[in-house]
């Protein structure tokens, strides 16, 4: 039995052994090198441009402006292609752009034969602007009279309502007590260890090969298309291994770039290769949040009523625009059900970096205001914190409104009861009484979340997987689900080795993607993979096994009834003994002249379902306050993901996401100007992204249902970790010291505001009272 | 990518000053751990090398006659945090060796670069300040010493004329011995990362007393700084809570930390404060002193 074991990755010994070639390590001998001329104003428009002295420096072989791009606007958002209007993405993007929207905005690119002198040329080219004022806070891009970000459309890219349950009016007026609060969260980025970096080339007279670091190969090929205007087939995307995406490479950034530059370049291969600060501004951020929340909420701690009214700021262009706000919205439904809940959010263009897909997709902002706000409700009536999360989350049976779905999993309300036990809730609440005062102050929070397995039905969920046997009796998979680090791989070759009864190491998964040949599946984003997969996987794999016992029941004339696979061998099971051993059936299956055929198998499955999971941090803290540092002492994610394919794996995938979710509480922002929208920390050194001495060791749990809409019984892991830890942190500082410090991150410089406005810290550095 | 015009090996410190006398517009490079990044930038003035990186007549820490305890500019702090002398006399040192970079860095970067890079978040400055530390410079008209508060010049430069080289960094007898320090630095992280503020102590008890007191930032001005105000009221006070609440108000007084998007004047106070508190505490405690 393969699911279930913590199995090697299957690419294990290529990366430790540092084999594994990344796009970089694709070299093409005669590869020029592009690099982008970047506006150096936030708002504004080019009003001369001269690339004379550039393209006269000795490598330089081409500056292409505004001037040379398709006309054609395009969206980026890496999305399956929406057959209705209301689910298309904003097309707001050029190739190069006279209009400047944030600092960094792309106008002109280079082409020479290396870095160096590309560098040099980009110090050549002469720009002027009409100078705009810069639309960086809420207030002022929804001024009535604010300048249009992009000319013709409103600066608010989308807004939507729902509401579910009872009437939201009423509940509120009949509620003992109505509870609200205010709530920001930061932009932050992936900070994915591979940059952003493709480079493209035509091998023959018209078909263009871009090998590009992707989470969407197929979708980069439809979007390069559309921009290029080319037909489909005339494009391929390979994707290497992948160092990391985290949601930004869920976006078509540099892909039809490459594509253009090749083409106007006789087909000669161009790479770009951003660098980390480049990366920082120039590609894709987790959309920064203005939320106000309204709980209402009865002495015997249940949630009645809850209103959420949210502003997304999705930068200078759409991405993924309103798609984040409405995801995250939407994940209330799932982990309080029961409550009339009303959701009211608009998503706005800014002049600031460009907001996209980010891991968990609008819930690590929605539910951090959700579980602040949930903590602040417990409160005010005097509730146990944990209690009052056990009665009122999701539990197995209820129904989402928004989806009209019954939640057929639900292990929540254990995950919360193992998350209380770890930490050892009610002694050490007890232990922390005496640490409420005085300059080291100590405190327990705890956060819950709950997140989905896919975009259904929002968008199509479709996987392909094809399988093949092999001469020695091994079998090659192949799956459009994109390894990107994160494992899928290991996953299906463990899905089908359960399914096929063969060992793991039997089963061997082609690793790189082209798009000529891998069978389609969007690929990596919205924690969908081994999810939707699963049922591809699953009727490919049993679809072979089938084909396998046909040839052994035609090459031994025993019933096929009587025949089974057992460890790889075929075995006839009425006798209980070994028949013949996989080598011997594929050989005969190839070569025998009369009967048999390669056997393979291949399907191609629409997920029409959605499971919801669900999760928990528990975190225990020391808040030191003379010196505005919060020290995490122990820290629990508990996960119902339904059944665990790989627990080492998994394990893994929590400890990433707490990681990135500590980062995003205690120290992680992108600094921007507010007046001139200049980005102060585009880069690792200032961009406070945790390092190993900061995160303290990460403890995590799973309380395993079985998902009955997939074929092994997982649900959806891959993001959903990075959502609890922020609020659990901010519930705990408010534990320890009182106080609802409701922005984040809760970095030494906001707790020095909160604890000075506070009188936490008086002028003279006193006592702390 | 580096571009790099030219870059010659130096096998001597002789050598290494004649190169730059023949190239007027060649730098140093030890490490590299400061003039690569430059380089990375584009900085054109860093393009011409001479590398002194290795040389064996830098890499050293030694113990004179006198006491004297010497540390050759091309130390580097792993080598500073692994030495016995330095953990046996100054172990402040060794705090702010441990607290530079991450491992790669620690393992590469010298204790002159640090130095000579003349910033003010340095973080074996402020101790060096503290220590009363002074620099031998090697250049073609031989060689001088330079009290190290003397060194620094403004931000970013320090007093060395093209075809000089710091060799090594001298602490004598009377600022090591029975002396006991503390180098603590605060940073958002706990690797990987500049000080937002640097402090150093250095002190010497006698019979219940602050024999010798001196208070070192790096961060709270230009350049790394003393506090000598703040020192010369502590110097033969008797040790107390008291004490070090006056001493942790009175630097306040003499540091000129500035507002930047990196951190608030306000906030960088408020550590300085808290900061003289902790590095005096820990010093008295390295020095067997508890406080009554």
């Amino acid at each position: 039995m393969a699911v279930g074991k913590s199995v090697n990755r299957v690419d294990a010994m290529a990366k430790v052994t540092g084999r594994a070639k990344y796009t970089e390590d694709f070299y093409h001998p005669d590869m020029l090198v592009a690099k982008y001329f970047r506006s150096s104003i936030a708002h504004g428009r080019v009003t001369a441009i001269n690339t004379k002295k550039a393209e006269n420096l000795d490598g330089v072989h081409a500056v292409f402006t505004y001037k040379d791009v398709p006309e054609n606007k395009f969206p980026t958002a890496g999305h399956p292609l929406a057959l209705t209007e209301d689910h298309k993405d904003a097309a707001d993007r050029l190739l190069l752009t006279r209009d400047v929207r944030f600092m960094g905005d792309e106008i002109a690119i280079v082409v020479a034969q290396n870095e160096l002198v590309a560098n040099e040329a980009l110090k050549l080219i002469e720009v002027s602007y009409d100078e705009y004022q810069p639309l960086i806070l809420p207030e002022d891009i929804l001024e009535e009279n604010a300048r249009q970000i992009h000319e013709g459309s409103s600066n608010i890219v989308g807004e939507h309502t729902y509401t579910f349950g009872n009437d939201v009016d009423q509940a509120f007026e009949k509620a003992d007590h109505v509870v609200e609060g205010s709530f920001r969260t930061a932009m932050v980025q992936h900070c994915h260890i591979e940059n952003h970096i493709s480079h493209a080339y035509m091998d023959d007279l018209d078909k263009i090969v871009i090998v590009s670091s992707t989470q969407i190969p197929h979708i980069a090929r439809r979007i390069v298309g559309e921009v290029l205007n080319i037909p489909l087939s005339r494009i391929r995307v390979i994707k290497p291994f992948v160092g990391g995406g985290f949601g930004n490479k869920q976006d078509v950034i540099l892909e039809p770039m490459v594509a253009f530059l090749t083409l106007k370049l006789n087909g000669r291969a161009v790479q770009i290769n951003l660098s980390r600060e480049e990366c920082i501004i120039g590609t894709r951020t987790r959309h920064p949040f203005y939320i106000d929340v309204k709980t209402g909420v009865m002495n015997d701690g249940t949630i009645v009523a809850r209103h959420m009214d949210a502003i997304s700021i999705t930068g200078a262009y759409a991405s993924h625009g309103h798609s984040v706000a409405a995801a995250g919205g939407s994940k209330q439904s799932s982990l309080y059900p029961r409550a009339a809940t009303s959701f009211h959010a608009r998503t706005l263009y800014a002049n600031t970096p460009v907001a996209g897909a980010m891991r968990a997709y609008g819930s690590p902002q929605i539910i951090y205001a959700l579980e602040c706000a949930t903590e602040d409700a417990a409160r005010k009536i005097g509730m146990d914190s944990v209690e009052f999360r056990l009665k009122n989350v999701a539990r197995q049976g209820d129904i989402n409104l928004l989806s009209g779905k019954e939640i057929l999993s639900c292990g929540l309300a254990d995950c919360l009861i193992k998350g209380r036990d770890f930490i050892g809730w009610g002694e050490k609440k007890k232990e922390y009484e005496k640490f409420k005062t005085g300059p080291v102050r100590k405190g327990l929070g705890l956060a819950c979340l709950s997140y989905a397995s896919g975009t259904y039905p929002v968008c199509v969920e479709i996987a392909g997987a094809r399988i093949a046997l092999n001469q020695d009796g091994t079998v090659h998979v192949m799956v459009g689900a994109t390894e990107i680090g994160q494992g899928s791989d290991t996953v299906v070759a463990q899905m089908v080795a359960q399914t096929l009864s063969f060992p793991y190491e039997n089963v061997l998964v082609v690793q790189a993607q082209d798009t000529d040949v891998t069978p389609f599946d969007t690929g990596a984003y919205a924690s969908r993979q081994a999810y939707v997969v699963s049922n591809a996987v699953f009727r490919a794999a049993t679809d072979l096994r089938e084909k396998i016992l046909d040839h052994a029941a035609v090459m031994t004339d025993i019933d096929v009834a009587g025949l089974d696979i057992v460890d790889g061998n075929i075995v006839d099971t009425r006798k209980s003994a070994q028949v013949m051993d996989m080598k011997t059936l594929a050989i005969d299956s190839f070569y025998h002249k009369e009967r048999g055929c390669q056997l393979t198998a291949e399907a191609s499955f629409k997920a029409t379902t959605n499971a919801p999971v669900f999760g928990c941090t528990f975190v225990d803290i020391t808040v030191n306050i003379p010196l505005c540092k919060i020290k995490i002492n122990r820290m629990i994610s508990v996960h119902d993901s339904g059944v665990i394919i790989n627990p080492v794996q998994s394990g893994g995938q929590i400890h990433g996401g707490a990681f990135m979710g500590i980062g995003a509480a205690l120290s992680e922002e992108l600094l921007i100007d507010p007046k001139t929208g200049y980005i102060y920390n585009n880069n690792l050194l200032d961009y406070k992204f945790p390092t190993f001495t900061d995160v303290p060791p990460i403890h995590h749990d799973f309380v395993e249902t079985f998902e009955p809409t997939s074929a092994y019984g997982n649900k959806a892991l891959g993001e959903p970790p990075v959502i609890s830890p922020p609020p659990a942190i901010r519930n705990a500082v408010l534990d320890a010291t009182g106080l609802c410090i409701n922005s984040l991150p809760l970095s030494p410089h906001t707790l020095f505001t909160a604890f000075k406005d506070h009188g936490l810290i008086d002028e003279k550095g006193g006592d702390n009272v | 990518m580096f571009d790099i015009s030219s870059h010659k090996k130096a096998g001597s410190v002789k050598e290494a000053i004649s190169l730059l006398k023949e190239n007027p517009d060649a730098k140093l490079i030890a490490g590299g751990t400061d003039v690569l990044i430059k380089l990375r930038e584009g900085k054109k003035q860093f393009s011409h090398l001479v590398d002194i990186h290795g040389l064996k007549e830098l890499n050293f820490i030694k113990k004179d006659g006198d006491n004297t305890i010497v540390i050759g500019s091309g130390t580097v702090f792993s080598q500073v945090i692994e030495s016995d002398i330095i953990n046996t006399h100054i172990p402040m040192l060794v705090d702010a060796a441990q607290s530079v970079g991450g491992p790669q860095i620690r393992n590469i970067a010298t204790i002159g670069g640090n130095i000579c890079n003349g910033v003010t978040s340095a973080d074996s400055a402020s101790p060096l300040f503290a220590l009363n530390a002074v620099v031998s410079v090697k250049g073609s008209k031989g060689s001088r010493d330079i009290p190290i508060a003397d060194f620094y010049l403004g931000p970013g430069k320090v007093d060395l004329k093209h075809g000089d080289v710091l060799t090594a960094i001298k602490i004598s007898s009377e600022n090591h011995d029975h002396a006991f320090g503390c180098y603590y630095k605060y940073a958002m992280r706990n690797a990987m990362d500049i000080a937002t503020i640097g402090c150093a102590v250095n002190l010497k008890t006698k019979n219940g007393r602050l024999q010798d007191y001196r208070i070192a930032f790096g961060v709270a001005g230009p350049v790394p700084m003393r506090c000598p105000r703040a020192e010369n009221m502590a110097r033969g006070q008797a040790l107390s809570s008291r004490l070090i609440e006056d001493i942790s108000q009175a630097v306040t007084k003499e540091v000129t930390p500035r507002t930047s998007w990196r951190a608030s004047r306000e906030f960088r106070l408020n550590i300085i404060t808290e900061l003289a508190k902790r590095a005096t505490i820990k010093a008295l405690k390295r020095a067997g002193e508890e406080l009554p």
